[in-house]
């Protein structure tokens, strides 16, 4: 069984000399609802990050949003402030065909227009549909297309594998 | 020329005639049986009904002037495959029937088709302003049967009080459609559970029964007579009945789709199903054929209103009233007859006898030395009312495209044959 | 007493045209009446709504989901207020708007609804919002669009006007959340008024307890059985009780001829003071279509006062349009997020 809270950990490490390295001393750090969010919680407390946490939901900017439909849970994004010249931290727990990421930076990007997008996601599961890459990984696992990951929390924070 | 219609059922109301036998007509007129007789054509009847041919009170040829909706070459063709061998058009062509010119111009052209005979009826007042009487005695000698005020509803009383006497002077009947012009509005449905439910503005009985509480007051006064046509209330029917036992100079038609059809039948906002007058409720519908029962109602007229796509395909409170109906009278009035409402004596005496009857016409009926205008019934023969087998021009009816059951075999006016299956 | 149970017999009474606007596996395809609407969809539809309430306090008030799309607002009858609320409603769903206003254009020099229609769908259209004068105009016009449009009805006639009778459910399920235990009464012209007939189908199908109509006689219905109300001619026993009222906005022209006498005398006895109020439950909402004609339907003290949430209605408007939208363009199942692949 994967230990989550201690691949947090060392993502929170990993995200702070890449932050030395790129020169950021007070990024932004945005989680991506729900499973995102959760992780983001962790790594910005771990981090002791002096910006207020954001949050967004993506359902109206999925593209697959015409086969897939409008989910009526959607939660209201929050972004504490303007992101023009941010530079922000991206995190999501789980990252495949790449199409949430891509929605989740139009949504930034109609926010306004942030100096730098680092992608932190807890698990990366290969098999791209879109050219999107993590910039620090908790997990790398390979999984059959039959098989789904998910997040789940609050609390405790668990990996689960479950069958399509 | 004799021809004989071999082996049918003759149902002949005006006769007390229900028989299987042999029809003989002779130089166009209906003959005394004669087996000695050579003959030149036979038509055989076997399995069939023969029967005076249908009078209709009530159509519209739409010529001259709605030529885009039917002419009456098309109308009077699609008259004789219905079994109608008279058809008594309404004056709302354009011009008006209110000259003897035009009543020339129709029969001549009805002359020409050579189908169903046009009677017309001339208009009860110039322009059917309702305002002016137009010249009742040249229209009827000119060929006018009777006068009719058509769906112009817009008499003041005084006006048609004098008409009528006008008409009675000469002995000329009046057709009137019983409709109050400011009750109806702009209603286009029947004021009840479909009306409030859709919303579309409706026209209360009250529309159709106060015209004929002012009717009827107008001839306790001045002795006339009256025939109302399309009747659809319930409460019509009452009150015609009463004012018949008084022994007042009523009579009264009924369209054959009222019969059947309720404001239940509507299906939605499908403008086929926008009538005036409206389709109303069951026990409307139920009193109309009790009507017919009871003889209060002595005839059965097609109402038919042949209308150009067009005029159909709008909102609905926008569109056109009316339903191509002539070609569905046989197949619905069979079925009445079919579930035991009427006889078929009933049936035959109200498309022939009664109207002949009531428009003081020798015709309606298959006496010896009447003009052989005659139509052979196959009463279980099965159609789809479409393509080649819906003849009039207007195709806006609900039974469009739907099976009926009953059909005209061949149809004669004047003895000649005119239609053949 | 409800009237729940009539509803049953009475969805024998319309058939077909409420199927129109569904597909065959009953997703929204356009959205033209109540009549016909599962009580699941319309909670479906205020989950949507709820959804996209947020959207309007984001300080990007958009969301792209209508990017790409043509929406024309086709009104045959005017209308400044709900036009602009479609409008708005299209636009913070990214879509393309366009604005046609008939009484001074084409159609009223004789063009028929029909040759408009074509000519608009030829500039490659994805939806009509549609508003017209006749009773059935949206349902004929859902009834020739090309297959991939969508039309929405802004009011036909006297027949609907769903879009305001769903916003209307909204506002109530904000604030009262649940629907069965209320009493509901609607005052005014019901004969005449497409918001009534959608908000008593809209009612009757959420499972409210009861669903009055108070009005003088001429202005109800021949047959108030068939719309499944409890008739009223008086406002004091009308509004006993009542969880919410319902004012309906009085036209000019019903006091010109044979329906009403004046102003003042609707006022007096079908108009709402605070006084009136009293009657009905402590929390009592008033509700109004909109535009208030102040000193007919209710004294200025109703409208602004503390049960009034008739701004509300306003808001809500907004998003009830968005969530309709999007649900008749968008083809597919409501889905939660976790079917889809991140």
């Amino acid at each position: 069984m994967q230990d989550v809270d201690l691949a947090i950990k060392e993502m929170a490490a990993t995200l702070k000399s890449l932050m030395v390295k790129k020169s950021i001393e007070n990024p932004l750090m945005i989680g991506i609802h729900s499973g995102g969010l959760w992780v983001a919680e962790k790594l910005h407390a771990e981090m002791g990050l002096q910006k207020q946490l954001g949050e967004i939901d993506i359902s109206f900017y999925r593209d697959d949003f015409t086969r897939i439909g409008v989910n009526p849970q959607v939660k209201p994004s929050n972004i504490p402030m303007s992101v023009e010249g941010e530079n922000i931290i991206l995190v999501d727990d789980v990252l495949y065909t790449g199409r949430t990421i891509r929605a989740a930076l139009n949504e930034i990007f109609d926010y306004g227009r942030p100096d730098s997008v680092t992608l932190a996601v807890l698990v990366d599961r290969g098999e791209r549909e879109l050219p999107m890459q993590a910039d620090v990984i908790g997990l790398q696992l390979d999984l059959s297309p039959q098989k789904q990951v998910k997040l789940t929390g609050p609390t405790p924070l668990a990996l689960e594998i479950i069958n399509t | 020329m004799m021809t004989l219609i071999k082996n049918g059922r003759i149902i002949d109301p005006a006769n007390n005639t229900d028989v299987v036998a042999d029809l003989y007509i002779e130089n166009g007129v209906i003959a005394e049986a004669n087996n000695k007789a050579t003959i030149d054509k036979t038509i055989d009847a076997s399995g069939k009904w023969v029967v005076p041919g249908f009078i209709d009170i009530n159509t519209e040829l739409r010529e001259p002037g709605y030529e885009h909706k039917a002419t009456i070459q098309s109308e009077t063709k699609a008259a004789v495959k219905s079994g109608f061998t008279s058809l008594c058009c309404s004056p709302n062509t354009k011009p008006v029937l209110d000259s003897t010119a035009v009543v020339r111009f129709i029969l001549d052209k009805s002359v020409e088709a050579g189908f169903a005979k046009v009677l017309p009826t001339g208009a009860l007042t110039i322009g059917l302003d309702g305002k002016a009487l137009s010249e009742m005695n040249s229209l009827h000698k000119a060929g006018c049967v009777a006068m009719n005020q058509a769906a112009n509803s817009n008499m003041d009383a005084a006006t048609l009080r004098g008409a009528l006497l006008y008409a009675e002077t000469f002995n000329i009947p009046v057709i009137l459609k019983a409709e109050d012009a400011s009750i109806r509005g702009q209603g286009c449905v029947h004021d009840g559970s479909v009306s409030s439910r859709l919303g579309l503005p409706g026209i209360s009985p009250s529309a159709e029964t106060v015209a004929i509480a002012q009717i009827i007051a107008l001839l306790e006064e001045t002795n006339a007579r009256v025939h109302i046509t399309g009747l659809s209330t319930a409460k019509g029917v009452a009150m015609i009945a009463s004012a018949q036992r008084a022994g007042l100079k009523i009579t009264a038609d009924t369209h054959a789709h009222q019969l059947h059809l309720t404001e239940q039948d509507m299906l939605g906002f499908d403008a086929n199903y926008h009538l005036n007058p409206p389709l109303r409720t069951a026990e409307d519908r139920d009193a109309l054929i009790e009507g017919i029962a009871k003889g209060v109602i002595s005839a059965v007229s097609s109402g038919h209103q042949p209308h150009q796509p067009d005029a159909k395909l709008a909102p609905f409170p926008s569109t056109a009233a009316g339903i191509s109906s002539l070609e569905t009278v046989l197949p619905l009035m069979l079925e009445l007859v079919q579930r035991k409402l009427l006889s078929e004596q009933q049936m035959i005496a109200c498309l022939s006898q009664g109207p002949a009857e009531l428009l003081g016409l020798s015709a309606g009926s298959l006496s010896v030395g009447n003009v052989a205008d005659i139509c052979v019934i196959d009463p279980l023969a099965t159609w789809q009312a479409a393509g080649d087998l819906w003849q009039s021009a207007g195709l806006n009816s609900p039974y469009f495209g739907q099976q009926m059951i009953g059909q005209v075999s061949q149809t004669l006016v004047n003895g000649k044959l005119v239609f053949e299956k | 007493m409800s009237n729940a149970g009539k509803i049953d017999s009475l969805s024998k009474l319309i058939p077909d045209h409420c199927q129109l606007q569904l597909t065959s596996n009953n997703q929204l395809k356009h959205f033209l009446t109540i009549e016909g609407l599962s009580k699941e969809l319309l909670t479906e539809i205020m989950d949507v709504a709820e959804s996209f309430y947020a959207v309007a306090d984001q300080p990007v008030k958009k969301v792209p989901i209508l990017r790409g799309k043509t929406i024309v607002n086709l009104f045959f009858e005017n209308s400044t207020r709900t036009r602009t609320t479609f409008e708005l409603a299209a636009k913070r769903l990214s879509a393309d708007v366009m604005n046609i206003n008939i009484a001074t254009s084409a159609t009223s020099k004789g063009e028929s609804v029909l040759d408009t229609i074509r000519n608009l769908e030829a500039m490659q259209v994805d939806m009509f919002v549609v508003r017209h004068a006749d009773s059935g105009a949206a349902h004929f016009i859902a009834s020739h669009v090309a297959p991939h449009v969508s039309v929405i009805n802004a009011g036909d006639g006297q027949h609907a006007h769903p879009t305001q009778a769903m916003l209307d459910m909204f506002t109530i399920r904000r604030v009262k959340k649940d629907f069965s235990p209320l009493k509901v009464a609607i005052v005014g012209d019901i004969l005449h008024s497409r918001v009534a007939r959608s908000q008593i189908e809209a009612l009757n199908t959420l499972g409210v307890k009861e669903v009055r109509v108070i009005a003088p006689k001429t202005l109800l219905p021949a047959d108030t059985d068939a719309l499944g109300v409890d008739v009223y001619d008086d406002l004091q026993s009308g509004l006993k009780d009542v969880d919410v009222v319902i004012m309906l906005r009085l036209q000019k022209e019903r006091m010109q001829g044979a329906l009403l006498p004046s102003k003042q005398e609707y006022f007096d006895c079908f108009g709402l003071t605070e006084q009136k109020l009293k009657v009905a439950k402590p929390d009592v909402m008033v509700m109004h279509p909109g535009p208030v004609n102040r000193g007919i339907e209710m004294d200025a003290a109703v409208a602004d006062g503390p049960h009034s949430v008739i701004l509300q209605q306003v808001t809500n408007g907004i998003a009830i349009r968005m969530a309709i939208m999007t649900m008749t363009l968008s083809p597919t199942r409501i889905s939660k997020p976790e079917v889809a692949k991140p």
